[in-house]
This record gives C-alpha cells, sequence and structure tokens, in this order.
C-alpha cells in the first residue's frame, strides 16, 4: 500500500457543480482520503479532460483513480484506464438524482456525496490492479459427450471454426434418436412436408473431417481438471481405456423416451397396434413411403389417431409434468406419413393444447390441415384393445360428447426424460429402500459430484433466462433435450450455440479470464492458506466446483472452473479468501470510512441522523439502483450503497461491523433465488439468504432489534420497489429508534 | 379542385320513396358543394345486400354485382365505381375480388352474364363515398368548404359493421376507426371520443326475422350514445340509420325507456355545413328530428 | 330436394367435411380452423346460436351432418363480418354461416318457420322480380309471412314505423304498383337462371 497513488476527480457537469459544494468534496478527497491530486472539471468525461487523467497516470505516478461523477455503468470505456485500479463515485445517479432539489434536502444530500467520496478514496487503497494467474493452459481439442444430432452438429459447427473435436459415443453408431426417424419435422421453408433426418448427411460431414474422431461404443469414466487442461478417461465397451486432454466439453447425451408401458390405460403392450411415436417411425421407415401397414395383422391403416400429451403434463404418479416440446409437430409429421402414403386413411390428432413452437411450427401445422389430417381437442381416457379395430374413449372438449371411435392403430405421443446421469443433489437414500443406480455420464472428479448439477425434472441447470447456454461447471456445456424438452431444429440451434460457448471457454481459460457474467475478468481469489481451518465452507458452497479439496483438505482452486463470483469470500469465517481488487477490506473499509454521526454529548434528547448500508447485488439491484435514478425516483439520503458482485460474497463480518460502528439498519438487495433463480451465480443469493438467516445470533448479541438487517430478492425491473425497500428500512429506524452503538 | 366523376351505385334504398332518400338527398347536395359528379350505372340491379343467399347461390348472387359491373364498364369506362350504402359497397368489392381470385368463378359469371349479352373484367376499383372523400379530397379540403360549423353539437359516430369490417376505409382499425369522428371534428362539431357502440351490429337484415334480438343490441347503440352526451348520432350506413332510428318507440315500450335519439347520415352534417337548408340535407326525412342541426340548417 | 338430400349422405358417408368442402361456398375453409373460439366470442348474437362458429366446424369434421344443416345456428348470421376480421386463420367464416345456410335450404334441411331463412327468400324473391327491392311489398309480405292472423297483429304493431316512413318521404303506396325496375328484366332473369343451372348442375354432379 505504500505506492499507492491516488488521483481524485470530481465532475461538475449534469447538475452536479449546482447540487453539490465540489469545493467541500475536493477537499475531503485530499484531506481524508488522502489523494496526491485532486480536481474539479466541468465535464469530466470529455476527451480532453480524461487524456489529463491519463496524463496524471502516466507522469505523476497516479496509480489508483477515483472518479467522482456518474455511476460506474455509465461512462464505462471513458474512465476505463488500463492497469489502474478505479472507483467509480456515483454522484449522479446515487445522489443528486434520487434527491429532492430543495434548500432542506440540500444538507443530507451534501453529507450523501461526502461519504460516497470517503467511501472511493477508501476502495482504492485496498485494490490492485488484477493480473492473470501462471496456471493458464491452451487446449483446442474438444470433448462432445453423445453422437446423436446434438453431438454431431456440435463436432461439425466447432470443427469448422478450427478445433480439434472427439465425439464418445455408447452407441455402435452414430445418429442418436434421431437416426432412428422415417423423417423429420422440416427445419426450411415452406414448413409443409416432413424432410429427410439429416443424419447420412451429417455422418458423411464426420467421416470426411479429418479433425473429428469419434469413438464408438466408449464412454467417459473419468473426467478431471479444469476448462482448458480437462483429462478425460475414455473406456470401450471391452474396458480398455486412453485418456485424453481437453481444452473443453460438450454434453449432449438426449433423452430417452418415456416408457409406455406404464400407460395400460391406453393398451400400450395390449396390441402391436398401439405404438409411440418411435414405434411409429420404425413402421413408417418398414413402410418407406408405401401406405404404413398395423402390426397385428399387416392390414393398411385407414383410421388412425394419435393421442397428444400421453402420460405427460399430468400430475398423476408417474406421468411427467412438463410438455416434452416437440410432440405436436412429431404427430403432426407422423399423420403427414398416412395421409401423404394413402389420402383417404383418415388420421386424427386428439389434443388438449397444440403446441407448435419455432418459425415454421403454425405452417406446419396448417400444412396438415390442407392435407386433410382433423384435429380434434379432446382428453383421451382408454383405449380398448379389439380383435378387429380399436376403440378409443375420449370426451370432445368442443362439442362436449363422450366419444367411442374405432381405429386401426394408435400412436401415443409421450414425453422425453433427459439422460443427465447422477443426480448430485439427491437427497441420501432412505435406509432400507432400493436405489436403482444411475449411471453418470460425465464421471467429474469434482469435490461436488459427479454429474452436472440439475435444475427441474432431471434436466441439468442453466441460467435460461439471461445466458441459456452457461452451466454450473465452467467450460462444461450441455446442449439439447438433456438441457430442456426440445425438437430436433431446437437442438440443432442449442448445439451450434454450446459450441460457441466451448470454444470462448477454451480462448478464456488460456488468458485466465472469467465467463459470464464477469467475462473477461482477470481478478481471483487467493487462499491466505496459513490461516486456514480447513473448514471446507468455501468449497462446499462454490457454486461452480471451482474448488476441490486436497489431501489434507485444505481448498484446491481451479481458476478457469471460477466465475469470479465470491462466494467463497463471503463464505470464508476466517476471511483468508480475497480477489486483488474486492476483499473483506476493500469493502469493509469503505463500510468504516462512512462518517457516522454520533448524539450531542450535552443533549440528552438528542437524536443523531440514522445511517443504512446497503450491499446491492452489482448484477441486477444495482442496475436498478441507477434506474430509480434516472427516473428521479427519491430515496432517503441516510443510506450508503455500495455494489457487491454477487449477494454470496457477502461476508458476514461487514454486517456485524456495520452494526458495531452504529450503523442503524442493513439492507441486503440480492437476485431472485430458488428455482425460478435469476441469480447470476446460480446460488449466491440463496446462499446469502441463509447466512443472513443466522445472523440473528449477532443481532442478540449486540442487542439489537432483528429488524436492522433485511435480505431481499429484487429483479432488474424492481425500480420503483427498491427505494421503497430503503425507505421502509428508514421508516423502521424511526419506529424502532436509532441504533444505540454510536460512540 | 377539378371537377371529379365517379361511375355511381346509388343502391335500391336510395330510390325516391324508399328508406334512404334522404340520404341520396342529401349526397347529391354534399357532392354538388365539393363538385363531384356521379354518372349513375344505367339500369342497375340490387346486389342481393348479405341477406340473398337463402334464395340465391354463390353464383347467381356474383351474377348481380357482376352485372352492375359490367354495366358500369360499358357507360363509365375507366371510372371508379362508387356506392353510397355501405351493403351495396360491400357486394360489389366483394364479387370484384372474388372473381379475380378464382378464375373459374370468373368465366361461369361471364357465361352466365352472357345471357344479358354481358361481359365483365372486375377492373375498377370499388369504393365507398366515405373513401373518396377522405383519400380524393382529405379532412383539410373537406373543411375548406365548411360555411356553417357544426358548434355545440355533439356526435356520436356510428360506423356499424359493413362500412367497417371485411374491408374498412384503408388505415382504419376494425375494433376502433376514426374517420367519423374525424368528419364530424371537421364539420365543425364535437365526437363522442369514447362511444362504446361505435362498431356495434345493429342486428342488419334480422332487425326484420329476429326483432327483438336486433332491438336488445339496438338499444345499447343508443343507450352508449346518451352516455357519452351525444345530441345525435351520424352513420355512412342506410341499414344502421334505419334500424337505430325508427324502433325507439318499440324499444321504449318494451324497455320502458324515453329514447328520442335522432341518427342522420354523415352527408347531411356535410351538407348542412356546406350551407345547404333543410331540405336540400334531407333532414325532412328524419324521423326524429336532429334538432340542434335543424336550427343551423334553417340559419 | 329430399331426393339430393339421400344422395348426398349416400355420396358422403363418414366424410360431411368432403361434402362441405365440395358443395358449400368457401367449405374448403372448415378444416383450417384451429378452435380458438374467437369467432363465437365475437359473434353479435352468440348466445343465440345452438352452435356457434368455431363449433359448427367441429361438428363438421366430426360429421355431424344432421344436427349441422338442420340448425337454425348459421341462420342467426347478421352478416356483422367481426369473425372474418378477427379470426386468426382468416376464415371467410360469414360466407361460409351463408354458404351453409343455403345448402342446408337446397337439401330441404332448414327447421320449420325459421325466421331468417324465410325472409332472406322473400327478400330474394322480392329483388329479382324487378331487378330491385320494392321495400312496401317487402315489408307487407315480411308482417304476413307467418300467416294472415299473423300479418294483421305484425302491421298494428308495425303501423307507427311504416306511418312515420310514409310521412318522411322514405315509402310510398304507389310502390305497389309496380314500382321501381330494372329495364332489362328479360336479360337480368336469364342471366340468374344461366348462373343458377350452373351452379344446380355442379352440385348435382357432386352428388351423382
Amino acid at each position: 500500500m505504500a505506492d499507492t497513488k491516488i488521483g481524485a476527480y470530481i465532475c461538475k457537469g449534469c447538475g452536479l457543480g449546482e447540487r453539490l459544494d465540489t469545493d467541500k468534496l475536493e477537499s475531503i478527497a485530499s484531506g481524508e482520503g488522502k489523494a496526491a491530486i485532486c480536481r474539479q472539471e466541468e465535464f469530466l468525461c470529455q476527451q480532453s479532460t480524461v487524456d489529463k487523467i491519463q496524463a496524471d497516470i502516466d507522469n505523476e505516478g497516479i496509480n489508483r483513480v477515483v472518479i467522482g461523477a456518474c455511476s460506474r455503468r455509465a461512462k464505462f470505456e471513458a474512465f476505463n484506464f488500463e492497469s489502474t485500479c478505479v472507483s467509480r463515485v456515483n454522484l449522479r445517479e446515487g445522489v443528486i438524482w434520487v434527491r429532492p432539489d430543495t434548500e432542506e434536502a440540500k444538507e443530507a444530500t451534501q453529507e450523501m456525496a461526502e461519504d460516497y467520496i470517503r467511501m472511493g478514496c477508501t476502495e482504492v487503497k485496498f485494490m490492485s490492479p488484477p493480473s492473470a494467474s501462471q496456471e493458464q493452459s491452451v487446449n483446442k481439442h474438444l470433448l462432445v459427450v453423445g453422437g446423436g444430432i446434438t453431438g454431431m452438429t456440435s463436432a461439425i459447427e466447432a470443427s469448422k471454426a478450427g478445433y480439434q473435436v472427439s465425439i464418445i459415443e455408447k452407441t455402435s453408431q452414430l445418429g442418436g434418436v434421431a437416426g432412428q426417424l422415417h423423417r423429420k419435422v422440416p427445419s426450411r421453408m415452406p414448413y409443409a412436408s416432413p424432410q429427410d433426418n439429416g443424419i447420412d448427411d451429417l455422418n458423411n460431414q464426420i467421416s470426411a473431417n479429418s479433425n473429428i474422431t469419434v469413438y464408438l461404443n466408449s464412454t467417459t469414466t473419468k473426467t478431471s481438471g479444469a476448462p482448458g487442461r480437462f483429462s478425460v478417461d475414455i473406456t470401450t465397451e471391452s474396458g480398455s481405456t486412453t485418456t485424453e486432454n481437453f481444452g473443453a466439453i460438450i454434453q449432449a447425451s438426449g433423452f430417452t423416451p418415456y416408457d409406455a408401458n406404464k400407460l395400460p390405460e391406453f393398451a400400450y403392450g395390449k396390441t402391436p397396434d398401439v405404438v409411440d411415436q418411435l414405434g411409429l417411425e420404425k413402421l413408417a421407415q418398414e413402410a418407406n413411403g408405401t401406405p404404413i401397414k398395423r402390426p397385428s395383422d399387416g392390414k393398411v391403416v385407414e383410421n388412425v389417431m394419435f393421442i397428444q400429451c400421453a402420460g405427460q403434463r399430468s400430475d398423476k404418479e408417474d406421468h411427467l409434468s412438463y410438455c416434452s416440446g416437440h410432440c405436436c409437430s412429431t404427430s403432426i409429421k407422423q399423420a403427414m406419413y398416412f395421409k401423404e402414403s394413402n389420402p383417404n386413411c383418415d388420421a386424427a390428432v386428439l389434443y388438449t393444447d397444440l403446441r407448435t413452437p419455432g418459425a415454421g411450427g403454425e405452417d406446419f401445422y396448417r400444412s396438415a390441415q390442407r392435407k386433410g389430417v382433423t384435429f380434434t381437442k379432446g382428453i383421451a381416457k382408454e383405449v380398448v384393445a379389439g380383435d378387429n379395430q380399436h376403440t378409443i374413449k375420449f370426451t370432445d372438449l368442443i362439442l362436449n360428447d363422450e366419444v367411442d371411435l374405432a381405429v386401426d392403430m394408435v400412436v401415443l405421443a409421450t414425453g422425453m426424460l433427459p439422460n443427465s446421469g447422477v443426480n448430485i443433489d439427491a437427497p441420501p437414500a432412505e435406509e432400507g429402500s432400493v436405489e436403482i443406480p444411475v449411471e453418470s455420464i460425465l464421471n467429474l472428479d469434482y469435490r461436488q459430484g459427479k454429474d452436472m448439477p440439475q435444475l427441474v425434472h432431471g434436466f441439468t441447470d442453466s441460467h435460461f433466462i439471461c445466458f441459456p447456454y452457461e452451466t454450473r461447471r465452467t467450460g462444461i456445456y450441455t446442449a439439447g433435450p438433456v438441457r430442456r424438452p426440445m425438437d430436433i431444429n431446437q437442438a440443432i440451434d442449442d448445439a451450434t450455440g454450446a459450441a460457441m460457448k466451448a470454444i470462448q471457454a477454451i480462448e478464456n481459460s488460456a488468458l485466465g479470464k472469467a465467463a459470464h457474467p464477469r467475462s473477461g475478468d482477470l481478478s481471483f481469489p487467493s487462499f491466505r492458506m496459513e490461516g486456514c481451518t480447513q473448514c471446507k465452507r468455501c468449497t462446499v458452497e462454490c457454486p461452480f466446483g471451482a474448488i476441490n479439496e486436497d489431501e489434507k483438505g485444505y481448498p484446491s482452486y481451479n481458476e478457469s472452473r471460477c466465475r469470479r463470483c465470491g462466494t467463497c469470500m463471503g463464505a470464508c469465517p476466517v476471511r483468508v479468501i480475497s480477489f486483488e481488487n474486492y476483499s473483506v477490506d476493500s469493502v469493509g473499509q469503505q463500510i468504516k470510512a462512512v462518517n457516522v454521526p454520533i448524539p450531542d454529548e450535552d443533549d440528552e434528547n438528542a437524536v443523531a441522523k440514522p445511517r443504512i448500508l446497503t450491499l446491492a447485488c452489482e448484477n441486477d439491484a444495482y442496475p436498478a439502483l441507477d434506474m430509480a435514478g434516472m427516473n428521479r425516483i427519491q430515496h432517503s439520503a441516510y443510506v450508503r450503497i455500495i455494489p457487491v458482485r454477487c449477494l454470496g460474497s457477502v461476508n458476514t463480518i461487514w454486517v456485524t461491523d456495520a452494526l458495531n460502528s452504529g450503523y442503524d439498519g442493513v439492507v441486503l438487495l440480492g437476485c431472485q433465488k430458488g428455482e425460478n433463480y435469476q441469480c447470476h451465480f446460480v446460488k449466491g443469493s440463496e446462499i446469502a439468504h441463509y447466512r443472513m438467516s443466522k445472523v440473528n445470533d449477532t443481532l442478540t448479541t449486540l442487542n439489537l432489534e432483528k429488524e436492522r438487517v433485511a435480505t431481499y430478492e429484487v429483479a432488474i425491473t424492481d425500480i420503483q420497489r427498491i427505494p421503497q425497500l430503503i425507505d421502509d428500512m428508514a421508516k423502521t429506524i424511526e419506529d424502532i429508534g436509532t441504533s444505540p452503538l454510536k460512540f | 379542385m377539378a371537377k371529379k366523376e365517379y361511375s355511381f351505385y346509388p343502391g335500391c334504398s336510395s330510390q325516391k320513396a324508399a328508406s334512404s332518400s334522404n340520404y341520396q338527398v342529401s349526397v347529391d347536395s354534399m357532392c354538388n358543394e365539393l363538385d363531384i359528379q356521379l354518372n349513375t350505372i344505367p339500369d342497375w340491379n340490387c346486389c342481393s345486400a348479405s341477406i340473398g343467399y337463402a334464395g340465391g347461390g354463390e353464383l347467381p348472387r356474383i351474377a348481380l354485382s357482376a352485372r352492375n359491373l359490367a354495366l358500369s364498364e360499358q357507360a363509365n369506362p375507366g371510372q371508379d365505381v362508387v356506392a353510397t350504402c355501405a351493403a351495396c359497397w360491400l357486394a360489389t368489392k366483394e364479387t370484384k375480388e372474388r372473381l379475380h381470385e378464382d378464375d373459374g368463378l370468373m368465366e361461369e359469371t361471364n357465361q352466365a352474364l352472357s345471357a344479358a349479352g354481358l361481359n365483365v373484367k372486375a377492373d375498377q376499383k370499388v369504393r365507398h363515398m366515405v373513401e373518396v372523400l377522405i383519400e380524393d379530397f382529405g379532412y383539410d379540403e373537406l373543411g375548406k368548404h365548411v360555411k356553417k360549423p357544426l358548434d355545440g353539437i355533439k356526435i356520436a359516430g356510428y360506423v356499424g359493421c359493413q362500412t367497417n369490417r371485411p374491408f374498412g376505409i384503408d388505415g382504419e382499425s376494425f375494433e376502433n376507426p376514426k374517420y367519423l369522428d374525424k368528419l364530424v371534428e371537421t364539420m365543425g362539431a364535437e365526437p363522442i371520443e369514447k362511444y362504446e357502440k361505435k362498431v356495434q351490429c345493429c342486428g342488419g337484415a334480422l332487425a326484420f326475422s329476429e326483432p327483438e334480438k336486433s332491438q336488445a343490441m339496438i338499444k345499447d347503440i343508443i343507450e352508449a350514445a346518451y352516455d357519452g352526451g351525444a345530441d345525435m348520432i351520424a352513420t355512412p350506413c342506410p341499414v344502421c340509420q334505419m334500424n337505430v332510428e325508427v324502433y325507439q318507440n318499440h324499444i321504449n315500450k318494451k324497455y320502458n325507456t324515453k329514447f328520442k335519439m335522432p341518427v342522420v347520415y354523415y352527408s347531411q352534417l356535410m351538407s348542412v355545413a356546406y350551407g345547404k337548408n333543410y331540405k336540400e340535407s334531407g333532414l325532412n326525412g328524419q324521423v326524429i328530428t336532429p334538432e340542434k342541426l335543424s336550427i343551423i340548417a334553417k340559419k | 330436394m329430399g331426393n339430393l338430400n339421400t344422395t348426398m349422405i349416400e355420396k358422403y358417408r363418414n366424410s360431411f367435411l368432403h361434402e362441405v368442402e365440395a358443395n358449400v361456398e368457401e367449405g374448403e375453409w372448415v378444416k383450417m380452423c384451429m378452435q380458438c373460439g374467437v369467432c363465437s366470442g365475437s359473434c353479435p348474437l352468440g348466445p343465440h346460436w345452438d352452435h356457434p362458429p368455431q363449433e359448427l366446424f367441429m361438428m363438421i369434421r366430426a360429421g355431424k351432418r344432421e344436427e349441422v344443416l338442420t340448425s337454425s345456428s348459421m341462420w342467426m348470421c347478421t352478416s356483422c363480418y367481426n369473425c372474418i376480421v378477427r379470426c386468426p386463420r382468416e376464415l371467410p367464416i360469414t360466407h361460409i354461416m351463408h354458404g351453409l345456410a343455403h345448402y342446408a335450404k337446397r337439401l330441404g334441411l332448414v327447421p320449420e318457420n325459421q325466421q331468417t331463412e324465410k325472409f332472406a327468400q322473400l327478400f330474394w324473391d322480392n329483388l329479382t322480380n324487378t331487378g330491385r327491392v320494392n321495400e312496401l311489398k317487402l315489408g307487407l309480405k315480411l308482417y304476413f309471412m307467418n300467416g294472415f292472423g299473423e300479418g294483421i297483429k305484425m302491421s298494428l304493431k308495425m303501423q307507427d314505423v311504416g306511418l312515420n316512413m310514409l310521412k318522411t318521404g322514405r315509402m310510398s303506396p304507389f310502390e305497389l304498383l309496380g314500382g321501381h325496375s330494372i329495364k332489362d328484366k328479360t336479360g337480368f332473369h336469364a342471366m340468374l337462371q344461366k348462373a343458377k343451372e350452373l351452379e344446380d348442375a355442379k352440385i348435382a354432379k357432386h352428388g351423382a
């Protein structure tokens, strides 16, 4: 810290000069803030002024810059000085825009600005410019696990971009489920008729491509390492194992069709004339363009009904609760098989809600209607197998009729189950229960389990709203129906997206840069091992499995797996984890830098102005606060807001320190947690909420009311609500009184 | 502006002593002011409106409008066909479109027409009088002719169905067309901005066969005009005008209301605003006298 | 007509949809309905239909021939065109309703005493007589279409309307004596006759 030299620059533009006493701010920066150079500028962001700051850095030895102007989210490019730590003091969105421009408000507004200057000057003192660690490695070889249409597409796309790819396929041939299809739902205009399943073409491309290696009859028996240096054991059916190194991995392990034997009410298994969709593909392949014959007696089918949502979108036991996404389009396609080979065949689709996602879905549906496929809205109750014909009993929901329809064949549109391997979050099996062993897909040698974390219904987790391809294991991307239910065309898109993410992971890991959402970040947590108590909280809580344990139980960090959220830093009870530019001190000292007024000793009834600490997630809460400022939505002047990388990075010591320093309340703002999480680091917000539920003990020890600490889940759209939450805390403090801990 | 000429299809109800003869009177006055020459299609016939379908099949009904188009082509070549009646316009325009969509239908229609010594190409535009006003003149030009602004009259613009759907006036929405309100405003009157029943069906021809069901809808149309504070209703459609105006006694009896809501044509508003007198504006044809409009007309 | 009906049943057996596609105006659109129900919800007389349009379309697909053709539903259409402009599949619903009504009448399946059917026929007869509608004759025929006694009652009930129309010059008793007419009635009637022949022949062909 001895060699830090601070330059503090205060902007007078955008109304700051009129609303604030900038001379006073300057004197605080140079006095308390110990800034070596301090200047006020009319428009700090204009190029000539920015050039002057750069000159200070180049010629005057300034290596820490404090910008007292707008939010860190504005003018990012202008105030980005390479290899220099910058603290952005948010005087515009965070102060003058959220305060009324009145004489009475002036004093408190000025106090806000002064505190933020103090905080900025303090923060930079505890920051140093991040540089990549020395553990980077480059490996331009990509592993694709699963040789279906998704995996094949990923491999081809990645090879086109110049990367080596190996495909590991469990069975004896590539193609997966798509390879078993007679035709596929069209992917091109005019979306009118089924088209070739495309597998032959992909096969040809792969066999002609020297950059793609295929391992058939093989599985991954061990995966260790990290992006840039994965080491994978590939074991063949016969038991021989080879070990290969990869830069990134795509898991395209596909799905297993729902077992139609669980649907005896639809006579599956009682007559071969009731088939599932894959069963029908087989019949269509055999017919190969001639009229499809029914399996029981080889009679040409004159009459077929498709039962949609068979065993899915249902809350019955053993049924799937979700929609598998492709089955309506698949039935439309299969009904066309019948119509096209035999126009006199009656083909009817029995549905409750016809869903045909994708650009061509609706066109394909209309095309089937034009071809004479009948669509009936209704619920199938039973299929009774007969000798000659079979009877479907269903309720017609439009005509409100109970119908018995005689048909030659029935096709059940059953759902898909993801092949996602071992559920690493499953609760331990109850004693005495028989556990069905699940084969692992990746056999990850990670502290947190063998396979990818799952979210709902066994599908692998991904942040489906903001960055759908991202997973919780950096450098390993899931694609296709293992990620969520989807059709072939979506799987092809998904495969391409995953290939791009994998390439990005390879390139990032070579440079020591983080993946989304802190993409490009070079800072990484360092562990002061001599202080570590081997408590394992960091290894357990890391949402990304970045930290293994060594044989002694110390954390063993894998930089390229890490997403730099700081959840480990928040977890550490002995505070030995820190980033170069983000640490327990860089935030903790800001908290202490705030001027917490103490009551006038001579006046017994005196009440000091309260102070509220708000720690706001930089991903959603802080932008929402900025937007509140842009909309001039006011909030209490007693709050001091510090952005954090993730609420998961909040170490409880900050809360304890704030309360000990006389703050009256603490408001923590993170993202939505749980099944529909919006947390950019998946588990950070959830973990923070859990930690804060334990803060009551601290409050009790300090003899403080538990209302003084509040933790909220907020969204980026909560621009009205967040200022209200802050004001609510101000009101709470008014009600219960200021903190007694002001000395 | 130079004189504008159109091939005019007046329709049955516009004839002397027919139910919308007052509409025709006001249209003539309005056209006189705007220097519009309407060249009536000689020997035009009924279009069969939208209720001819029981007796007439698709082809006979198409033939009716096709005959009018054929006659127009003969007598007024190159002129747009203009109708003032919603049903006439709709049937004729639909026929033109159907003939061009379906070659077989065109051929059969011409077979039928040949029995009357005619042949149709159906190439002219088929337009409603309102389209002529808005597209060929525009609100500004229409406003320039106003001599007696209709100050202080609040008017519910009742667009109804067939001038609005399925074709409608170009650029207007089906759910909330604005042109009638704009015309009202141009004439110096005040449109009821939120007239809730602006595009409600009055029952059309079913006012005759299903009077109770239709009158229930008509009641709502009138009630909404009162709710909006209207002095009168204005409409572009003869069926709307007749249905909404003439059954008010019956509705009053049945629903115990006290309706006495005048229903006028847009062309009557324009005639009065253009300085035409009471009779020239066809106001003597009103069953319920529009008092405020009459005062201005008589001034 | 009864015979034609029998022929049609023979011909199409299980596929009423095909029959509608072949013989009903715009009938080839029926299969394109996606059952959203916007038409039914948009119809001003919706509550008075036994089967709103969407349901009729489903019934056609379900082969409910008798129920559809004997229904009074399509006779409830006021031709307001709400359904047409709102249909997301752009079905010409109004025309299909007219077409179904006409086809039912052609086959002699209209429910007895269907008021709109009676009026619509009166209207057609009236207009085809002279080429133009004679409103007075049409009105009188309308009042008396349900018999003489009903007619007198109706006339009395409608007296005020008639008087008002007379007073305002929007009706004239002289219309009873001939009234408005086109000149070329001969050519006009020949044209309609030809059109009817062509149409009948087409439907007979489908029924053969």
